[in-house]
């Protein structure tokens, strides 16, 4: 891709990699190994409260005891296993709702797609957390929802909304809806829909073209708009947290309470072990399908 | 074959109004007089007077402001280096785990993140006594890690969709390497700069689970404050808040989105 010419090995070209490279390896990768040595450490009361790798007389002193725990308690199995499931289901819902919508922003007018594109991406530069906390103010028992609900006469009393999976599943898709449909539209709008057209005048049904056309052209759209969300919703917080009930628990409330409320920074550390493995499988395949698609586009 | 069907128009019309009710909702309980925040008790404008006589609130935005400009500002340099490296440079050492360690933290979830500054942080005041205490300092610094992958992404992409005859025409007319960078991509690339810094700060204002774990007591940032607050249920002066922002961060969007478009224009 880029031309090597006689001098571009000098030294500002490795200032320029240089400076990101390091801050990235201390501030990003190296805590990696941190949390990995203290979730094989026993929690002591103390500041920090775990044991040290080595004991004063040198000898290593590492356990199991976090993970065997982890492994034993149902709780957490149950609890990852939640928080996987959700996102997915959050995902597939995204996907079903974005995808129109992709569509029909990328087959506007080029005027109106501009807003309609705007339009999407303005709820993703407002604050993460006032957008979630909207929906409380909506999903109460005695919220907007349900007020109308009553006004119309469609229930007596207020439905339970708030405080249940469907609110969380609510707050998910509300999210990282904008997450599914910017790398939808970027290979929607690229596709050439002429193609479409064809296999509509040769015959094809509009059902048979979109499965044989579209969806496939699409794909790398929907690897990326997919993995985009399913990534950061698996060890999502603050959704649960404001609008789950005290029984949804998910693993990033899991981890944040382990290490909050109960102090326990080996555990705590060995459940993000665990959710790292989790979540490196997509996040390779979304390194792969981006550098597939940055080598389609050269 | 422009023109989209009737199932994807209501489809269209469905999504806005999913993103855009909730908002609007919360806008017009702000000017709602009652203390509950669920019942209408008239129009009033007495929430947003509130909000100016909270210290609280005013030095949690303070602090958020400066850890954000800070963490921009840093975020668009070591992201437009490493933007420039990974289009512009050819093949490096260790240029995969480069590539790695900028795209992951963008999707990595925000308490693997959160608590591994932390640990780090700590580990570090352990073995040198750095940092003494954390706040604006240890906000930035992990604000800067993620933020800067975004820039990477955003001014790579930019180098991408633009061709390199001008640099190479540069460098045939006898343009030293530097000389080209500065005097011919760094302009190329300007409005990518400025949006990664625009985008870095949002999401440095945005960011609540990252700095919960990175701040010590007394550094609250606004969306800390507002999440303790929040916590313990919908009230009026939040409502207040989150329109204030809402209308503010619009404005900008706004303004950013027209200013580029007469740019394309011209």
């Amino acid at each position: 891709m880029s031309r090597q010419t006689g001098h571009s090995d000098t030294t500002w070209q490795r200032i320029a990699i240089a400076l990101p490279y390091l801050w990235l390896l201390i501030f990003f990768l190296a805590p990696f190994a941190i949390i990995l040595k203290i979730s094989f450490a026993d929690p002591v009361i103390a500041m920090p409260p775990f044991t040290p790798t080595f004991g004063d007389d040198g000898a290593l002193q590492i356990t199991l005891d976090n993970y065997a725990f982890l492994f034993t308690d149902k709780l957490y199995a149950v609890t990852y296993l939640k928080s996987v499931l959700m996102a997915a289901s959050a995902t597939a819902l995204c996907l079903l709702l974005g995808f129109p919508i992709a569509y029909g922003i990328a087959r506007a007018e080029p005027e109106t797609r501009n807003i309609l594109l705007l339009l999407i991406v303005l709820p993703f530069w407002i604050s993460f957390l006032l957008r979630v906390y909207a929906w409380m103010g909506l999903l109460n028992n005695y919220g907007v929802i349900n007020n109308l609900l009553m006004w119309a006469g469609v229930t007596d009393q207020p439905l339970a909304m708030m405080y249940t999976d469907f609110a969380i599943y609510i707050g998910l898709v509300y999210s990282y809806l904008p997450f599914m449909i910017l790398p939808l539209y970027a290979t929607l709008e690229r596709m050439d829909l002429d193609l479409v057209e064809a296999a509509q005048d040769l015959g094809a049904t509009s059902t048979v073209a979109f499965w044989n056309i579209t969806w496939p052209l699409a794909r790398p759209g929907v690897i990326a708009g997919c993995l985009l969300v399913f990534i950061p919703a698996t060890g999502e917080y603050v959704i649960p947290y404001l609008l789950g009930g005290p029984e949804s628990l998910l693993i990033g409330r899991v981890l944040f309470d382990e290490f909050f409320t109960n102090r326990d920074w080996p555990l705590a550390s060995a459940v993000a072990i665990v959710l790292i493995f989790l979540v490196v499988i997509p996040i390779v395949l979304l390194q792969r399908n981006q550098a597939r698609a940055t080598e389609n586009a050269a | 074959m422009k023109g989209n069907s009737r199932f994807v128009i209501s489809v269209l019309a469905f999504g806005y109004a999913f993103l855009y009710l909730p908002l609007l909702s919360v806008i017009v309980y702000s000017f709602n007089d009652s203390q509950l925040a669920t019942v209408w008790g008239g129009f009033s404008m007495r929430w947003y007077g509130e909000l100016f006589k909270n210290s609280q609130i005013i030095d949690a935005l303070m602090l958020s402001l400066k850890v954000a400009v800070s963490a921009a500002t840093m975020a668009t340099l070591f992201g437009t280096m490493a933007g420039v490296a990974l289009s512009r440079f050819g093949r490096f050492r260790g240029r995969n785990l480069f590539t790695g360690m900028i795209t992951s933290p963008m999707v990595m979830p925000e308490v693997i993140t959160g608590l591994s500054l932390l640990l780090l942080f700590v580990s570090l005041q352990q073995l040198t006594g750095w940092p003494s205490q954390r706040g604006y300092g240890t906000i930035t610094i992990a604000h800067t890690t993620f933020a800067m992958a975004y820039v990477a992404v955003i001014v790579q992409s930019r180098l991408a969709a633009m061709d390199e005859s001008l640099e190479e025409a540069a460098m045939d007319l006898g343009g030293r390497p530097f000389r080209v960078m500065i005097d011919i991509t760094l302009p190329l690339i300007a409005p990518a700069m400025l949006a990664g810094w625009l985008l870095a700060f949002t999401l440095s204002l945005d960011d609540l689970v990252i700095a919960s774990f990175v701040s010590g007591p007394g550094g609250s940032t606004l969306p800390m404050l507002i999440f303790s607050k929040v916590k313990l249920g919908v009230t009026p002066d939040i409502n207040a808040l989150a329109t204030l922002i809402m209308l503010f961060v619009s404005a900008g969007v706004v303004l950013a989105w027209a200013i580029g478009r007469r740019m394309q224009k011209a």
